[in-house]
């Protein structure tokens, strides 16, 4: 067993604390000098069903979750629906412990509650001969008691808590200041008695012979842990975003509620409205005033918020849309990644409506990327949308604190100032040149605010003349659209030119073989990446941010240098590969598409598998569940 | 100092500053009743010394729609059913800013259904006005939810089975605090009824009828119309909702049998603005939020200073 790296499994049924239980051992372990990365994994329910929060712990970046794991903390599920009953989803309160025995790793360790989780249960399920088989390490502790005896059962995950920093020999230091910070009086109390009954049980009473112990590691400089959701809403807060729009759905959910909370202390303002169009409405309504403004949804919500995003494209109005994806079609899987929302994001809305997309692939990049669409989105008066999923909102990691030590960038792009409008293009009849294919520099006309003197204008989804007005001359049709067309080419050119790229490469340049993908995928393919190369293989790996723009040269440059390539990406379709193919017009004999839409993530094993098999061009196939898809004339 | 100093400024204003200099060739029909809403905003503005560029009119679609092209303010055009979410917004992002959203009654009791119900049940600090002829006529004379029971159209050859929608009932119900109706023609009401609803620190609803003398020639052309609060023949308290219920059901009821009422039906002067309870819970901020990216003195807050949560 590989014991350079702690995989912690903490399971058990949502209600049981589990996700805030995990976030604080995660803090612990990121405090004792270790980088962190967590993965989540829970069902569309308030109460019970099986869910689990797993961190994977290591001396080294880790930017993905890991192949399995190695230590498993069966809470038990104590919202089990009629667990003495025989139903379709049979017994629920054992699933914590069942259900998670597949993905644990040889020599691994097992946790669980035996004040739950009954004598015969565990026997029906085989646990002893599995555990046998596969070296594991089982440790039956009544968890419900001890909480019980000491506070209140919930506090159950405490006591877990306690169980595994022992068996890991690890100190309680961390998690006792994390437990201070976040409660206090008689419920402090009773979590530390629980934590610290539990754990010296475990070292006066048990014998353990199991090698696995927390990495030792440090930091040089202070870390914090957040989430791609905290990520997105603070590049939002940093680029000057002050307005805030949305009805709730997961797992967009989480940037709303972040930014909700935030904004009434920095003079913003959040509005939950009736449904999503409202919502993307709303937003173009306050860009229009002059507010720095976005909205957001999951998939079926972004779709109501085709017809304002077109909208926005038309007149011309900043706009920021975030779309967090999650499995489809229509409802699909609600708390499960996917990246199936691409070709959704990037055509929605009616005629040659264009938009910009970006789509990052950790939680650094899901910040620069938000910061980036609100510049472009305002120097380019057009919407930018940020795509990311289930995944990457919802997976905490460990960031330098001084990443986020940059000063913030409010302005509003090209929008006029009333000393500026009165030197600007007027009609006749005094109203304001909004809309002036003649002067306009990279397709951009700078604009006015309603209540600016001077700036009188019609902004209308209808096709319109320079002051606005409705307008179908061929000419004006002509000269407005190819306006319109030239900001996207512009906003690839400043990206080429000016800025840093967004896109991602791993692995050494003259490799033979790539690996190309985007989104959150990025980090399971760097790891991917890594190991390939370290089997012998000759590897290196691209992943893509930008979606609309495309950045056409980057990746041309990177697909002439390799033989093959393979495009990995959470769907069924291969939406990305189509993208590739439509911007780039060939490559197709190159491109083998690796697929997985289970509704879990991938894993690093997965893709080295994928990759090795399509390679040995056998007839064999993946043992993981996802789908090889050849490349054209294959 | 404001950035907008179109807002609020003193000075005379001309009814012909409303009028676009270059003035676009109306698409509406000859006799069409928008004329008459057209016309009763340009006589109400000025008197209530509103100038055009401190003024943001914001339109849905259809022949209504086309409202803000002929009426020189800051517009915004926007899609089918949506100018309340847009004008809302507008307005939350800047207070100070004159807000008036206009549609049809299709736009706004139709499609736009659940933004009628949401804005009024708010209480928004603006004024609504829906053109209502009780059909659809850009898209060329299909009924509209408006349209009474029996109404045959293309899409409804045997006539309509449904009943009408009653907007004023539904304005009431849902929490609009300035409820009337009125009618093209009686522009002198008209004009008085969108002076008050502008003046009104709430959400004013209008349902204005307007005739379609091109789609909807069996339906009536709102004359004789009686004002509710001239006739003697009716005397509710406006500031009263049950009695006002009253009123806008009989009003509704009667409109499909020829007789047209129009006036003031609820006044609620003392519920507060959506604008004025968000800020009492401290999620507006004072100053007008557009004003805060030309301040030069506002220091922009930074999610570093957000970070010890996370560590």
């Amino acid at each position: 067993m590989s014991s350079d790296e702690l995989i912690w499994r903490i399971a058990g049924g949502s209600g049981d604390g589990i996700d805030s239980t995990s976030q604080n051992f995660a803090k612990a372990l990121m405090r004792s000098g270790l980088d962190v990365f967590t993965h989540r994994h829970y069902p569309s329910r308030i109460r019970g069903g099986h869910t689990y929060v797993e961190i994977r712990a290591a001396d080294r970046e880790v930017q993905s979750r890991g192949d399995g794991y190695n230590f498993l903390l069966a809470l038990g599920d104590s919202f089990a629906r009629n667990p003495q009953e025989e139903a379709y989803y049979g017994n629920e309160e054992i699933k914590p412990l069942s259900e998670n025995l597949d993905d644990l790793r040889e020599g691994g360790i097992i946790v669980y509650d035996e004040g739950l989780v009954s004598e015969e249960d565990v026997e029906a399920i085989n646990l002893e001969e599995r555990a046998e088989a596969n070296d594991w390490h089982v440790f039956p502790m009544d968890l419900r008691s001890l909480a019980r005896e000491h506070g209140r059962e919930v506090m159950r995950n405490t006591a877990g808590v306690g169980v595994t920093a022992a068996l890991l020999d690890m100190d309680l230091e961390h998690i006792e200041d994390l437990m201070s910070d976040a409660m206090g009086g008689d419920i402090l109390e009773s979590n530390l008695e629980i934590l610290h009954e539990a754990h010296d049980i475990v070292t006066e009473e048990y014998d353990f012979e199991h090698d696995l112990r927390v990495p030792e590691g440090s930091h040089e400089s202070q870390q914090a842990l957040l989430s791609g959701s905290n990520a997105i809403a603070y590049g939002a807060i940093d680029a000057g975003c002050r307005f805030i729009a949305g009805y709730p759905m997961t797992p967009w959910t989480d940037v709303f509620t972040i930014l909700s909370q935030n904004f009434p202390d920095m003079g913003g303002v959040s509005e939950q409205v009736e449904d999503e169009i409202a919502a993307a409405a709303l937003a173009v309504g306050a860009s229009h005033a002059g507010v720095k403004a976005m909205s957001g949804s999951s998939g079926g919500g972004f779709a109501l918020m085709s017809e304002p995003l077109g909208l926005a494209e038309m007149t011309e109005t900043p706009l920021v849309l975030i779309e967090a994806m999650r499995a489809g079609p229509s409802t699909g899987m609600p708390t499960k990644p996917e990246q199936s929302d691409l070709e959704h994001v990037l055509y929605t809305s009616q005629g040659d409506s264009q938009r910009v997309v970006f789509a990052p692939g950790n939680i650094e990049e899901a910040y620069e990327q938000t910061r980036l669409a609100f510049e472009i989105a305002w120097d380019y008066q057009i919407p930018a949308i940020l795509i990311y999923d289930q995944k990457l909102g919802g997976e905490n990691t460990n960031v330098d604190l001084e990443f986020f030590d940059r000063e913030p960038k409010p302005d509003l792009g090209s929008t006029l100032t009333e000393d500026e409008l009165r030197e600007a293009a007027h009609d006749n009849s005094g109203k304001f040149k909004r809309f002036n294919h003649e002067d306009a520099e990279n397709g951009v006309s700078p604009r006015s605010l309603p209540g600016q003197k001077g700036g009188r204008y019609l902004a209308t989804g209808n096709e319109h003349s320079p002051v606005g007005h409705i307008s179908e001359d061929p000419d004006n049709r002509v000269a407005q659209m190819d306006r319109r067309i030239e900001k996207l080419e512009s906003i690839r050119e400043e990206l080429d030119e000016e800025r840093e790229s967004t896109q991602t490469y791993f692995g050494d340049e003259t490799a033979d073989y790539g690996i190309i993908t985007w989104g959150s995928s990025q980090g399971a393919v760097e790891e991917a990446i890594g190991r390939l190369n370290e089997n012998g293989h000759s590897v290196k790996g691209l992943s893509v941010s930008d979606m609309m723009p495309f950045p056409e040269q980057e990746v041309t440059e990177f697909l002439e240098s390799v033989d093959e390539a393979l495009v990995v990406e959470m769907n069924a379709t291969a939406q990305f590969r189509g993208l590739l193919q439509k911007e780039l017009g060939r490559f197709g004999e190159k491109l083998t598409s690796l697929l997985k839409y289970n509704g879990n993530p991938f894993e690093p094993a997965e893709i080295v598998e994928g990759f090795e098999v399509n390679l040995a061009d056998e007839d064999r196939e993946p043992t993981a569940q996802v789908r090889i898809e050849p490349a054209a004339g294959d | 100092m404001s950035a907008f100093n179109a807002i609020g400024e003193e000075r005379e204003i001309d009814r012909d500053e409303f009028t676009p200099g270059v003035e676009p060739q109306p698409t509406w029909c000859p006799g069409c009743g928008d004329f008459g809403v057209l016309k009763s905003l340009k006589q109400a503005l000025p008197e209530i010394g509103k100038t055009p560029e401190e003024v943001l009119t914001v339109t849905g679609i259809g022949c209504s729609g086309k409202l803000n092209s002929y009426l020189d303010t800051y517009g915004f055009h926007t899609i089918h059913g949506r100018s309340l979410p847009v004008a809302r917004a507008a307005k939350l992002a800047n207070t100070d800013l004159e807000v008036i959203a206009a549609g049809g009654d299709g736009d706004g009791y139709g499609i736009g259904g659940n933004h009628f119900i949401h804005s009024a049940r708010e209480n928004h600090d603006m004024t609504y006005i829906v053109f209502n002829n009780e059909i659809f006529g850009l898209t060329k004379g299909q009924t509209s939810p408006t349209s009474p029971k029996g109404h045959k159209s293309k899409t409804q050859p045997s006539g309509s089975a449904k009943t009408p929608i009653r907007p004023l009932s539904q304005s009431l119900t849902a929490g609009a605090s300035y409820v009337a109706r009125t009618a093209a023609v009686n522009p002198n009401q008209a004009k008085e009824i969108i002076k008050e609803a502008i003046e009104h620190d709430g959400f004013a609803h209008i349902d204005f009828l307007t005739q379609c003398p091109t789609w909807n020639k069996d339906a009536r052309q709102y004359v004789p119309y009686v004002d509710i609060q001239e006739s003697d023949d009716y005397d509710h308290d406006i500031h009263d909702r049950a009695e006002a219920a009253e009123m806008m059901r009989e009003t509704e009821d009667v409109l499909n049998e020829g007789t047209v009422l129009t006036g003031r039906y609820y006044v609620d002067e003392d519920r507060p603005s959506y604008q004025e309870e968000k800020s009492a819970v401290g999620e507006l901020p004072d100053q007008p939020l557009a004003e805060r990216y030309f301040d030069d003195d506002v220091e922009w807050e930074r999610s570093y200073d957000l970070l010890e949560r996370h560590t």
